[in-house]
């Protein structure tokens, strides 16, 4: 038998007596012990301190009635507990995140099932309503009977979330993790739905989404993230992580957002990240964003112009290399100049002792640093390019240009 | 093996760069974040001065000519207080007004806000649409040409335009309201008696002027623009470390608008008042008297004024409370959704503007009657909204540092307790009186 959240909230409740107790006004769930399963119930009596029931004190619950199997003295009164998940103020009308529609949706009511074993109902939670009638019944319970509420409602389109699929926000790191919310299917999502979910909700739960997901996964959010957002997020964060995070960026994802921040903030995150990757960042911080040096990626693929299908495949293979970088490769001449690229598919068609030489793109194509972001679009357009190569003025690659920056940019403006 | 490109080293030249070219662009990207906060508050302040509100300003000139400029100092201050709360919530909680609304007093509170609010905007939405047809009559194009294209306009602009384009559209409508200080100039007022009745309070005790005093009130500080305003700053996604220049924009778009209805009034009283045509019921009608008496250029722009607020506030008006309502109840809201994903959003969108200019377009409209209620249903809509701003901002759960400060309490309270009573007693008298100061 199903019951609504709303049809439970203000049920007048009996003891085992017969005598009257006082109504529900707010039910927990205690996550610690049982994910889904109703675990007290507050009952409050006017001006007397409320008391609770506890689920095992439950004889049988209706839409608007609720009796217990003990006598009214066998209840103890309410104290608040921090890791009680409360129905109708942590849920009923919160934000929720639907983790298999990938989307932030708002509660209208709770959907919860009977559970009964010899004199005792346990209630579930099984779904939570974000349609149309869970909103009719909030809006019309108490003043409409309860039958005719329920007859109205089954005639109006569905649409709930599965409790699985309900991922809460707590933007408080502490209450979290009493209430056992973790955030492990959001790591499954793909970053780019988590980002658009994270647009959805408030500053505050954001900061706590992140700050709760690991760091990889953390950086590949806050790459696809809206920048306005992200860097109010990195500058609340503690600096630390936030080094921790942009070291897990790609740099020129990590020097766009640097770029965004205020001068000190961006220097105190800098100190905090290793060496190399700083200086990486740095480097990338001195060209100006509407440039080539600006959208360019330093972490590219590059082996020089004499070596073999073969060989170039085996040194890969060895390497712990970055598979989003990992589709077109830099050659280089024996001065170490810029010779040419030869994209994945065109190595993965040629013999094995063919010369990455002979395999090489043509035209040559190559931009300076300083180049306006205009002749990138142009260049990428023309010639229906997937990567471009950023030259310095010794003719030296210094940095890749790939279509998805190109096309971000393009976005944006 | 040939490896030694791999080890090979690069020293990378950095780009060269004088320091003329850092300057120019430290002072664009300077620009661009201005930008990137600038607009909810200069729009919604600017909205305020819509059809409805530009017929009472008018009225207001024509009938005690420059005797209540003085009110506009008190107005700003309580139009800043009251959309500054809600930029700040905006700004802090990173959620509209009827998001909390719903978050923090649940569904039924928000429910009756929803449904009271577009009945009370469509009215609006009406207002809106006559203002189009009485503005386009003194050009001579007939209600039944220029309402329908007007319509179908907002319609296109809205849906086919991405939030930064109808954004830039709409700050240039707020230039054009330009056109009223053109208009002012072109009436050739007494600028020092002018100056001395904005500063000086001028009370006087007759129940008219009292009246129209509360008319101005009621009509410059209309609830929705709260609920569009707090949007438009969590839109452009600002932050707090943004929010000095968030006040800055809801400041400056405070004052500018008091700024227009200082000209109107100016206008009409350096004009109509001066020469006798005192019992002006609308603006369309003011604009006809201003062109034998101040030149035909002075009329026009007048004219072309109203327009370009009807339009205006016609364009914002539906989006908003389309956009509202499904927010506080839980809908898919926006453009970015496709009509499929939103179709609550898209149907309350429609239907606010097909049936606003409809309306219009009836033959005997009562558009009497339609104005009356947006009157009073702005009225009874305020209290309620101003009462849940204020208990929301005072929230140090939500707000954290920015709840208000005492003195800031003091002042928003008294400013919310004066705005209801007044907007209550305008209510009361479109209602029971026969000479309500509407239009």
């Amino acid at each position: 038998m199903e019951i609504y959240a709303t049809e439970l909230m203000g049920s007048r409740t009996y003891d085992a007596d017969g005598n009257f107790v006082g109504r529900v006004r707010e039910f927990f769930i205690e996550p610690a012990e049982a994910p889904n399963r109703v675990s007290h119930y507050l009952l409050s009596r006017g001006s007397y301190q409320p008391l609770v029931a506890k689920h095992d004190q439950v004889a049988s619950v209706s839409a608007g009635n609720m009796t217990l199997n003990v006598s009214e003295r066998a209840l103890d009164l309410y104290r608040p507990n921090e890791s009680w998940l409360a129905v109708q103020k942590d849920l009923m009308d919160q934000q929720i995140i639907d983790t298999r529609g990938r989307k932030v949706v708002r509660v209208n009511d709770v959907d919860l099932t009977e559970l009964r074993s010899n004199g005792n109902v346990e209630l579930r939670v099984t779904q939570v309503d974000v349609g149309i009638p869970g909103a009719v019944r909030r809006l019309l319970q108490g003043v409409v009977p309860s039958l005719l509420v329920r007859k109205l409602q089954s005639k109006l389109p569905q649409r709930s979330i599965r409790w699985e699929f309900v991922n809460l926000v707590e933007p408080d790191p502490m209450r979290r993790v009493k209430l056992r919310i973790t955030h492990e299917k959001l790591e499954d999502l793909h970053p780019a739905d988590l980002a658009e979910i994270m647009e959805d909700l408030s500053a505050a739960e954001r900061q706590g989404i992140i700050a709760s997901l690991d760091e990889e996964t953390a950086a590949a959010v806050l790459a696809e993230l809206d920048e306005r957002l992200t860097t109010q997020i990195v500058e609340k964060m503690d600096p630390e992580k936030a080094a921790d995070i942009l070291e897990e960026m790609a740099p020129d994802a990590a020097a766009d957002l640097l770029a965004d921040l205020p001068k000190k903030t961006s220097e105190e995150l800098l100190d905090e990240m290793p060496g190399q990757e700083a200086d990486e960042v740095r480097e990338l911080l001195e060209f100006d964003p509407s440039t080539a040096g600006g959208m360019m990626n330093t972490e590219f693929i590059f082996v020089g112009e004499a070596s073999t299908r073969d060989e170039v495949l085996a040194w890969m293979r060895s390497q712990d290399l970055n598979l989003d970088q990992l589709d077109t490769i830099v050659l280089l001449d024996p001065d170490a100049e810029y010779s040419g690229t030869v994209p994945l598919s065109r190595l993965l068609l040629a013999a094995g002792e063919a010369r990455m030489m002979d395999l090489k793109m043509e035209p040559l194509l190559s931009l300076p640093a300083n180049a306006d972001d205009k002749e990138v679009f142009e260049l990428f357009d023309k010639y229906n390019l997937r990567m471009l190569t950023v030259i310095n003025e010794e003719n030296q690659p210094i940095g890749t240009i790939t279509v998805d920056d190109v096309v971000s940019r393009l976005v944006k403006d | 093996m040939n490896w030694q490109a791999i080890t090979a080293r690069f020293d990378r030249v950095r780009t060269g760069d004088t320091d003329l070219q850092k300057k120019i662009r430290g002072l664009r990207r300077r620009l661009t974040l201005l930008l990137a906060v600038v607009g909810p508050g200069l729009i919604t302040s600017n909205v305020d001065n819509d059809a409805g509100g530009i017929s009472v300003y008018t009225q207001a000139g024509a009938q005690y000519g420059y005797a209540l400029l003085w009110s506009l100092i008190p107005m700003t201050i309580a139009l800043y207080v009251t959309e500054e709360m809600c930029a700040r919530m905006g700004v802090v909680t990173g959620k509209g007004l009827s998001d909390l609304i719903r978050e923090e007093f649940g569904f039924r509170p928000t429910f009756f806000v929803m449904i009271t609010g577009f009945f009370v905007d469509l009215a609006n939405v009406v207002a809106e649409f006559a203002g189009v047809a009485a503005a386009m009559q003194i050009f001579h194009v007939s209600k039944y040409v220029a309402v329908p294209i007007a319509a179908i306009l907002v319609w296109i602009l809205v849906l086919r335009g991405t939030y930064r384009q109808v954004e830039v559209i709409f700050l240039f409508a707020c230039v054009l309201y330009l056109s009223y200080l053109f208009s002012a100039i072109l009436a050739k007022p007494d600028w020092l008696i002018a100056a001395k009745h904005t500063v000086i309070p001028n009370l006087s005790f007759n129940s008219g002027y009292l009246l129209m005093l509360t008319g101005l009130v009621g009509t410059t500080i209309a609830p929705w623009q709260f609920f569009y305003l707090q949007a438009g700053f969590v839109e452009k996604k600002v932050g707090p470390s943004q929010y000095p220049k968030a006040r800055a924009d809801v400041l400056f778009g405070s004052i500018s608008c008091m700024v227009i209805v200082f000209f109107i009034i100016v206008c009409t009283a350096a004009t109509l008042y001066e020469k006798g045509h005192r019992d002006i019921t609308d603006a369309a009608q003011a604009a006809q008297a201003l062109i034998p008496l101040a030149g035909k250029w002075a009329g026009t722009l007048f004219a072309f004024g109203l327009l370009n607020a009807s339009l205006f506030a016609a364009s914002i008006l539906p989006l908003s409370t389309a956009h509202v309502i499904c927010e506080g109840l839980g809908f898919e809201a926006g453009i970015d959704h496709k009509f499929k994903e939103a179709p609550i959003f898209y149907w309350l969108y429609t239907v606010l503007i097909v049936v606003g200019a409809g309306v219009v377009l009836l033959p005997n409209a009562p558009l009497w009657k339609i104005l009356i209620f947006s009157q009073v249903g702005n009225g009874i809509w305020l209290p309620v909204v101003v009462i849940f701003i204020l208990l929301l901002v005072n929230r140090r759960d939500l707000m954290g540092d920015y709840v208000n400060t005492t003195a800031f309490n003091i002042v928003a309270w008294v400013t919310a307790v004066v705005m209801i009573g007044l907007t209550l007693v305008l209510a009361y008298t479109s209602i029971f009186q026969s000479s309500a100061p509407a239009p």
